[in-house]
């Protein structure tokens, strides 16, 4: 098949920045949509341009390292999957595709498709996690967990951290990333002592980081390639609710 | 063969203390210098690579107290590609009564590795393992469970017990994330200083010690350096010299080989593991291959028509007509085979032509009974997200149609050499999980990666680096030193040599005709008359790398161009070492087939009275490559040395 696409092109962060047309012809429709842009890469650096820059790595959606915004669409026309695992069946002979980077305003463009993610890193330093040191922790058995307990504990621990939910957000915010952290931990044992002051912390540091509030529009949850349900964000709004009363008794 | 290296002196692991095996760990932390909590502040530790054994090294050496900088090379800690391993993570913890014990999963570690791992690092491996699920649990991990909410365990291959860990087909993702939240929690402490998009390039030693390294901010290009009293790699393993491989796209070699040149032994290049159940190669542009968990194999049945050229859709083969060639030679181990087995069975089938698929380079993995006896809804939520992965690639619906697998490159048990402590013959430099040689002998065992990341992170490490970082202080060192001029200097140069060139094949071509070369002469079998061929035509296209690679760009920005030419250079060079340390070790052992040394029935015989050591090699300069080879002799004294048999 023969695809023509038009990609971001930015050189640096200082860059303006332009769409940029490229034709692609004859091409497998197996191929993944990021071995077509290798492939396109293969005959850019052969005639002497420089090739375009995108973040990828395990190329099996788990790592999040892709983050390409295809046709308007975070991670492209399928739902539930990461970037990497589109393939071209998923496109038509002739078509004309949009490729760009994650667009918000924490996200600055680094080069091309790459943007800067840093901030989300910066979400979890502020208390996602559960403080537990090497070496104090109890026999795994002790504390026994529930089975839908941990499932649903799992479903919101799934998350890869892409930032796609940001990059569809028409307010950029990213409350679903930071919802699914709460909730991950929020629904454990484990994660009860520090529940109140998690949720505060971690409020605090998505709104310090420039993402913007939830307004339930709910783009977030259909591009999340792990389907991170919405509901993490109402479960969040409680656990901030909860331990700002029971900060003020 | 004798020019292709020499022999040098034999090397000897000095740190293990002697006595019954189950109490050298404790002897050892026993014998071990402690630093006491002030001078902790005092010390300083680089730690590259952030997958479970940096990562968890570096929380736990940040919650001791000490001053740590990581590095990693993807845009966070979190994207270190343990990230993707799948099945999960064994512990002797024996909650199914089912007759598991520190012992027997030492026991089976050793066997499944066929007898060319150290017995001493084995069994503490098995020590520690329940520890690990402590302390991933208490961080939050989200293990399945069982209905009145204890840890539910499964099987895994080349194992007779259930005594694997899992969170569903992400345990790497979730024991990560565990380690990642841990790091965080160090960062936001202060404790760790964090570097992302950095590029280990060159490892600075002095006055024979490891005191620092060079790396390059892949954002800008600014080649830096950076100090430290101690220097741990957790770069991981080298599955990508085969371009092929499941391994992410930027997984490499480069942190490993560059202290390698700096003088630490690199032991077994040669064994590395090929993972007998991934989605077969469908195109020439293919860029990875997916895995799909070994856990699959306890429900799924492999199999192949028994007549050559049967072409007939899956479904339509009735039963008397499939071979399931994995229960009928194996029927003790069945599909549960280890996976040099399984992966071997797997392409011996399709040199007879049995293969399966477009290409033929595949066998069936078949849900049909599972299903039939579990229901679709078990088989979901046990396997759901490989059957999506799966569907997703292939396009085909693995509940309806039975799943093609194939085997890729996927591990290397190959590494540094490392002492008991953990450390290379340098120094001051530590090696932990993949990028180490120490534990896992000639084969691993499925779930025992993640096992033994986390052991070395957690626990093992922060207890043997104490005793180094004790025999401190350690002279200051800064830019201004020799040692560190020379290496940012080298660094430099290489760097703009690689954009000089200005030829006309791009890095990739170059990577895969390298990958291919190696997979057809050092893969799941070798031959003498093959890796000889190999490795003069490793030589001829490393030559013609360097005279004709086309790198694009420049250095002050950035160029990802540039980062994989000077990882793909490195792989020929490693590449090279691992043809040799085939062609040298002229017995089959675990992922180590040499055709001509093989039993009756065709399975892999060893030479123990000739090839019972680990062989560790030196670097023999760059021009011609020509390695010292050094012997550590193996001893058993608590698992008898005997064919392997899954029968």
């Amino acid at each position: 098949m023969n695809i023509t696409l038009r990609v971001w092109r930015q050189k640096n962060s200082q860059d303006k920045g332009r769409m940029v047309t490229y034709g692609v012809d004859d091409v497998s429709p197996d191929l993944s949509f990021l071995e077509m842009l290798d492939l396109l890469n293969e005959r850019l650096t052969l005639a002497g341009d420089d090739p375009i820059a995108f973040d990828h790595d395990c190329r099996e959606g788990i790592c999040g390292a892709c983050s390409l915004v295809i046709d308007g669409i975070a991670h492209g026309p399928e739902a539930a999957i990461a970037t990497c695992q589109l393939h071209l069946r998923s496109f038509s002979d002739g078509d004309v595709i949009d490729v760009e980077p994650w667009r918000a305003q924490p996200f600055p463009v680094i080069r091309d498709l790459i943007v800067n993610r840093e901030a989300l890193d910066r979400i979890i330093q502020a208390g996602g996690f559960v403080s537990a040191p090497t070496g104090a922790a109890p026999e795994a058995n002790t504390v026994l967990v529930p089975k839908n307990q941990a499932d649903l504990a799992f479903d919101a621990a799934a998350c890869i951290g892409c930032g796609a939910c940001v990059a569809a957000c028409p307010n950029g915010s990213a409350m679903l990333f930071t919802g699914a952290k709460i909730a991950h931990l929020g629904r454990l044992p484990q994660g009860q002592p520090e529940r109140d002051s998690r949720a505060l912390a971690m409020i605090a540091a998505h709104d310090d980081e420039g993402f913007g509030a939830c307004t339930q529009i709910g783009e977030c949850t259909a591009v999340c390639p792990k389907g991170i349900p919405l509901d993490v964000i109402s479960r969040f709004d409680r656990d901030v609710l909860s331990a700002l009363i029971r900060g003020e008794n | 063969m004798t020019d292709l290296y020499t022999e040098g002196a034999p090397i000897v692991d000095e740190k293990v203390p002697p006595g019954p095996i189950e109490q050298r760990w404790e002897k050892r932390r026993l014998g071990a210098k402690l630093v006491n909590p002030a001078n902790r502040r005092k010390l300083s530790v680089i730690i590259v690579g952030t997958g479970l054994a940096g990562g968890s090294a570096a929380a736990t050496l940040g919650e001791a107290g000490y001053q740590v900088t990581s590095f990693c090379y993807q845009d966070s800690p979190r994207r270190a590609h343990s990230i993707a391993a799948q099945g999960g993570i064994n512990a002797a913890k024996d909650y199914r009564n089912d007759g598991d014990s520190t012992y027997r999963l030492f026991h089976d570690t050793v066997k499944g590795g066929d007898f060319r791992s150290r017995e001493s690092n084995v069994y503490r491996l098995a020590e520690v393992s329940g520890e690990i699920i402590d302390q991933c649990v208490a961080q939050g991990v989200p293990f399945a469970r069982e209905y009145g909410g204890f840890l539910d365990n499964r099987s895994f291959g080349g194992v007779q017990v259930a005594r694997t860990f899992y969170a569903r087909g992400q345990t790497g993702q979730q024991l990560l994330l565990g380690a990642y939240q841990a790091l965080e929690r160090q960062v936001a402490a202060g404790t760790v200083e964090m570097h992302t998009r950095h590029e280990m390039l060159d490892l600075i030693v002095v006055d024979g010690k490891a005191r620092g390294v060079v790396v390059r901010d892949m954002t800008t290009g600014e080649v830096a350096t950076h100090f430290a009293d101690a220097v741990v790699l957790a770069s991981g393993g080298y599955s990508n010299a085969f371009f092929l491989s499941t391994n992410a796209m930027m997984c490499n070699v480069t942190a490993t080989w560059r202290a390698h040149r700096k003088g630490a032994l690199f032991a077994n290049p040669c064994f590395t593991q090929i993972h007998p159940t991934c989605i077969p190669v469908s195109s020439e542009y293919q860029s990875k291959l997916t895995l799909m968990s070994e856990s699959l194999r306890n429900d799924g049945r492999i199999w192949v028509p028994t007549r050559v050229g049967d072409d007939r859709d899956p479904r339509e083969i009735p039963e008397d007509e499939r071979d399931y060639y994995l229960e009928r030679i194996y029927p003790a181990y069945g599909n549960l085979v280890p996976r040099d087995v399984a992966s071997r069975a797997a392409k011996a089938v399709c040199d007879e032509g049995r293969g399966v698929g477009p290409t033929g380079l595949g066998v069936y993995l078949d849900f049909a009974d599972a299903i039939e006896r579990m229901g679709q809804r078990a088989i979901e939520d046990k396997y759901g997200n490989l059957f999506d992965m799966y569907k997703e690639i292939t396009g085909e619906n693995p509940y309806a149609v039975p799943m093609r697998i194939f085997p890729a490159e996927h591990y290397t048990m190959g590494g540094l050499w490392v002492d008991y402590d953990l450390q290379a013959t340098i120094s001051g430099l530590f090696v932990i999980g993949e990028a180490n040689f120490s534990d896992h002998g000639a084969n691993r065992l499925g779930a025992n990666a993640l096992m033994q990341a986390l052991a070395d992170g957690y626990f093992v490490l922060p207890a043997t680096i104490s005793d180094y970082l004790a025999s401190g202080p350690f002279e200051p060192v800064d830019d201004t030193h020799p040692a560190a001029k020379d290496a940012t200097d080298a660094v430099s140069d290489r760097i703009n040599t690689l954009l000089a060139i200005d030829g006309d094949r791009t890095v990739d071509s170059f990577h895969k005709e390298l990958g291919s070369i190696l997979w057809d002469h050092c893969g799941l079998e070798r031959t003498r008359a093959g890796l000889e061929q190999a490795i003069a035509m490793v030589r001829a296209l490393k030559e013609e790398f360097w005279r004709n690679v086309k790198v694009t760009g420049e250095n002050e920005e950035l160029n990802q161009t540039l980062e994989r030419a000077g990882r793909v250079a490195d792989f020929f060079e490693l590449g090279e070492l691992m043809c040799i340390d085939a062609l040298h070790r002229d017995e089959s052992c675990g992922s180590h087939f040499r055709t001509e040394s093989r039993t009756e029935d065709g399975e892999a015989l060893r030479d123990d009275s000739q090839f019972a050591y680990v062989a560790a090699w030196e670097f023999g300069g760059a021009e011609p490559n020509q390695p010292v080879l050094h012997k550590e002799a193996l001893h058993y004294e608590y698992v008898e040395l005997n064919q392997r048999s899954y029968k």
